[in-house]
């Protein structure tokens, strides 16, 4: 019979009464309404999707080590570059962050029991395996060589699985709406008592940024894949001009989704950077406001940028001119984010973790990838930019660079609250490193191949780019070996790591106020709230080998009474 | 499991204060939620934002009949003429009047009067069917015209059109109402026989909601009957009306610079072939079949909503037998109502848009 104190219970490592354990059974996974076991079944498929694409990339990479056909024909190349997009983007990058991280954290953060929908929360994952199962399907038959876009009218007139995989995509689609209409009704509703929106932890407004786009942008892609669907099978004439039906509109349609989807991608990246950020650097986040309110900048002005995709496509030149205008808007609130967070880190405590390792090649990357956005913005180097491998690096740049670095940082960031254990410090940061040397030397050449010509999606190329197509591949090898020891690490930790008090970093935000793992409930005891950067609301205790929350005192309260009695 | 003995220490208080909350949660009160007033904030917001999904939805399609009535209006005014005014109409008087007994139900379920709620959802749901009736109707003629999307539009104006009066496309639509009308009529017999009153109640009240459905379809009938007597007497006028579209199919193409000089000459097109006598064998003309597609996707998802529509009223159907409505807890029909008086708006929308044009 073990003895402990009641600050250790709440608020130390957890062996049992957690939420892991709190019911047994494959059936009380699956049937689950906690949000913490649908954060962690949603981690199997996203990471699975991850090395499932991974390889596809790979296997892209080694065949582009030489400028002729080697191992794979056009027909298989074009299938591999076209699952390697959709499965990145549709099972991995968009669920990625805020279905993890968000399902898991959201909730926490705002000293609740559940987000406000748990039924809900627990279709939006089985729509995310129904969706991932259509991609199955795909594989499994006659593949996909429309490339992720799946534009008219080569989409309408293939004979791969056309259908199959937007059908996938559409009930991922709806998948991500759930999660979004969830997140924005949770954080609205189920703050707790003395949280007020700008006393939200940043994480939580980059997620209701990111959940607006989702709500407001993703029906439009439902009715396009849809109608798509119905072109294929009964010919309306809608999209394919064999019919008089109009291909731009497609790709009016599709951008008007899917770029605001880029935002879905990277509004949660930036929300878990500015969160870990404050913790690592143990400094209270500069420009706080700036931050929050530069993301739902973002998140609207997302919604007037599409037509950038469609510079050489046609249309007139007063939208384009238009939409380079608006698109150049958009850096301003990225930008302000990048300096907020230099000048936190400025004079900061800055403790060397891996998390904070993969912050500062966030900062890197994204700056990388948000610069060389401004070429493409502009129309005069868009034209002989577009469809080139500069595209290929600067997309890569912003989402691998950007969303994967920061889905593995803030993996390493919140694994002791998930998992109850620590993970091997000098792995994290090997592999970080590994990570970070890797993404550079396969996208940095891409940049330069691009700019001479190399276009992108591409079987066979000339002589005169092989160096770069090697390098490219050898770093892409470099990056594989980089997540996947990531991975491992974490995976290593979770059964044999040391074990987490409830708040190894001394953060102050409320999901660190609870035990690790956190119980069923989440919290045992009523949560103390306080500004979620304000870290002398926490103190080290020795005996919880962890940071516990100063309990404030209340000297000046009155003695409570008793509630007045009715008649 | 229960062999830790908890020592109390400062922190002890947090716990305390803890479950001295847990006594205010009333039995409708989800675990995560603190009060009924968040539980309902929260459903509120939720279903809101649903909607604004929904009419984002929709919102693609109306994008894309702007666009090609911008770039085709003769195709808009020549097809429309092909739609039953009368019975768009009569849905569109079905589905206000719908909404009005979906209000009702709402306000019955505030002030905790849960047979008036049962009568009036019944009431929706029994319209709701109606108004799929008829459109089974209005589908299945057309489709026996071959007023189809696309590049499956067959409708050929100068054909004879010899059609049954009840078609087999009609038929086929009417099975699986069938199939549920005998199923809910068996299962309300049976149930009531044994005693089972609340279960019975409700597949009685699903009986009468699929006879709705055969009420719109009989009302559909009736009066497809009385046109077709008045469309043999004038047929050369409705020929003529339609030749007035013979026009060769052509790619369109979205920009506002070249949208003008397109229309100029569609209408100059159109007005070329009106002047050909009305008994020259023009090659089929497909190009009113845009017109259908758009008609077909918007219609057909308006119904997919409806028969939702349906489902989710049965559910509160069964909920207001069992009489779980209170004044502090009605959230769902206020919720479903709200879906439905979406579904009535779109229609109110996509009647004029078709039926109504001049």
């Amino acid at each position: 019979m073990a003895t402990v104190t009641q600050k250790q219970q709440l608020f130390g490592h957890a062996p049992t009464n957690h939420y892991l354990d709190a019911s047994r059974g494959v059936m009380s996974w699956i049937f689950t309404l906690d949000h913490k076991r649908i954060a962690i079944m949603y981690m199997y498929g996203v990471i699975l999707s991850l090395f499932l694409a991974g390889i596809f990339a790979l296997v892209l990479r080694l065949e582009l080590y030489t400028p002729g056909p080697w191992f794979l024909t056009s027909a298989q190349y074009n299938q591999m570059f076209t699952l390697h997009g959709a499965v990145m983007v549709f099972l991995f990058i968009i669920p990625s962050i805020p279905a993890i991280i968000g399902n898991f954290v959201l909730p926490m953060m705002l000293g609740a029991k559940d987000v406000a929908f748990p039924r809900l929360n627990l279709a939006s994952l089985w729509l995310y395996w129904a969706g991932g199962f259509f991609f199955i399907v795909v594989l499994a038959t006659s593949g996909l060589d429309t490339g992720w876009t799946f534009y008219t009218p080569y989409s309408t007139t293939t004979s791969t699985n056309v259908i199959a995989a937007t059908m996938g995509a559409f009930i991922l689609g709806f998948s991500s709406i759930f999660t979004g209409l969830n997140f924005i009704v949770t954080i609205n509703t189920m703050r707790p008592k003395g949280m007020t929106w700008f006393r939200m932890p940043l994480l939580l407004w980059g997620l209701y940024s990111t959940s607006i786009i989702q709500v407001l942008a993703t029906p439009v892609l439902g009715i396009t894949l849809l109608l798509l669907i119905v072109e294929r099978l009964l010919k309306l004439g809608i999209f394919d001009p064999a019919y008089g039906g109009d291909p731009l509109l497609y790709q009016h349609f599709f951008w008007f989704y899917s770029h605001p989807a880029v935002y879905i991608m990277i509004l949660p990246a930036m929300g878990v950077i500015s969160e870990m950020l404050g913790v690592h650097c143990r400094k209270e986040v500069f420009g706080y406001k700036f931050i929050a309110l530069s993301s739902v900048a973002i998140a609207l002005l997302g919604f007037l940028v599409w037509g950038h995709h469609m510079f050489t496509s046609g249309q007139s030149e007063m939208a384009s001119l238009v939409f380079s205008a608006i698109t150049f808007s958009v850096a301003v609130p990225s930008a302000i984010k990048v300096f907020n967070w230099l000048c936190t880190m400025y004079r900061g405590d800055i403790n060397l973790s891996t998390p904070m390792m993969y912050i500062m090649s966030f900062i890197f990357l994204f700056g990388i990838g948000g610069l060389t956005g401004l070429w493409l913005g502009a129309l005069s180097t868009d034209i002989p930019l577009h469809d080139t491998y500069f595209v290929v690096a600067h997309f890569h740049y912003v989402m691998v660079g950007g969303t994967m670095t920061s889905l593995l940082g803030g993996l390493f960031h919140w694994w002791p609250k998930m998992s109850g254990r620590m993970y091997n410090e000098p792995l994290g940061k090997l592999f970080c490193l590994l990570v970070f040397i890797g993404f550079n030397l396969t996208f940095f050449p891409q940049f330069i191949m691009g700019s001479l010509g190399m276009p992108r999606r591409y079987h066979e190329y000339q002589a005169v780019y092989q160096i770069y197509h090697q390098l490219s591949t050898i770093g892409a090898f470099t990056l594989g070996i980089g997540i996947f020891g990531a991975v491992m690490t974490l995976v290593y930790a979770w059964f044999f790591g040391r074990k987490a008090s409830g708040n190894p970093w001394g953060a102050a935000t409320l999901e660190w106020q609870s035990s690790s793992p956190p119980s069923f409930h989440n919290f045992e005891h009523r949560v103390i709230v306080s500004a979620p950067y304000d870290f002398s609301s926490v103190v080290y205790d020795e005996s919880v080998d962890g940071y516990v929350p100063v309990v404030p005192k209340r000297e000046a309260a009155p003695a409570p009474q008793p509630a007045p009695v009715a008649n | 499991m229960a062999t830790t003995n908890v020592v109390r220490d400062e922190y002890s208080e947090l716990v305390d204060l803890e479950h001295s909350h847990d006594h205010e949660h009333g039995p409708f009160i989800a675990h995560h939620f603190h009060s009924a007033e968040q539980q309902f904030d929260s459903g509120k917001l939720g279903i809101w934002l649903f909607l604004v999904t929904e009419v984002l939805f929709f919102g693609g399609l109306f994008v894309a009949y702007i666009i090609y009535r911008y770039n085709r209006p003769d195709v808009f005014i020549d097809a429309h003429h092909h739609l039953d005014t009368l019975l768009g109409g009569l849905n569109t008087i079905v589905l206000l009047f719908s909404s009005l007994t979906m209000a009702w139900g709402v306000r019955a379920a505030q002030l905790g009067d849960n047979r008036t709620t049962a009568i009036s959802v019944l009431a929706t749901m029994v319209c709701a069917a109606l108004f799929l009736g008829v459109k089974a109707v209005e589908y299945s003629h057309k489709w026996d015209l071959g007023l189809l999307p696309g590049n499956l539009f067959s409708y050929d104006p100068l054909a004879k059109h010899d059609h049954a009066l009840i078609s087999n496309y009609l038929v086929m639509l009417c099975i699986p109402f069938g199939v549920l009308l005998l199923g809910f009529l068996l299962g309300a017999v049976l149930n009531l026989n044994t005693g089972k009153k609340l279960i019975g109640q409700f597949y009685g009240g699903m009986a009468i909601t699929m006879l709705g459905y055969f009420a719109g379809v009989g009302v559909g009938v009736l009066w497809m009957a009385t046109m077709t007597e008045k469309h043999d007497s004038h047929d050369d006028h409705h020929h003529a009306a339609v030749v007035v579209a013979a026009d060769v199919v052509r790619p369109v193409v979205f920009s506002a610079d070249d949208a003008a000089p397109k229309v100029e000459a569609a209408v100059v097109d159109g007005a070329a072939a009106a002047e050909a006598p009305a008994g020259s064998t023009a090659p089929l003309d497909k190009s009113l079949g845009v017109f259908f597609s758009i008609y077909y996707c918007m219609t057909g998802l308006h119904a997919v909503h409806i028969i939702a529509g349906i489902a989710a009223l049965a559910w509160i159907f069964y909920r207001s037998l069992a009489a779980q409505w209170r004044p502090d807890y009605f959230g769902p029909v206020d919720f479903v109502g709200l879906y439905w008086h979406l579904v009535d708006l779109i229609w109110i929308y996509l009647f004029p848009l078709m039926y109504l044009i001049r």
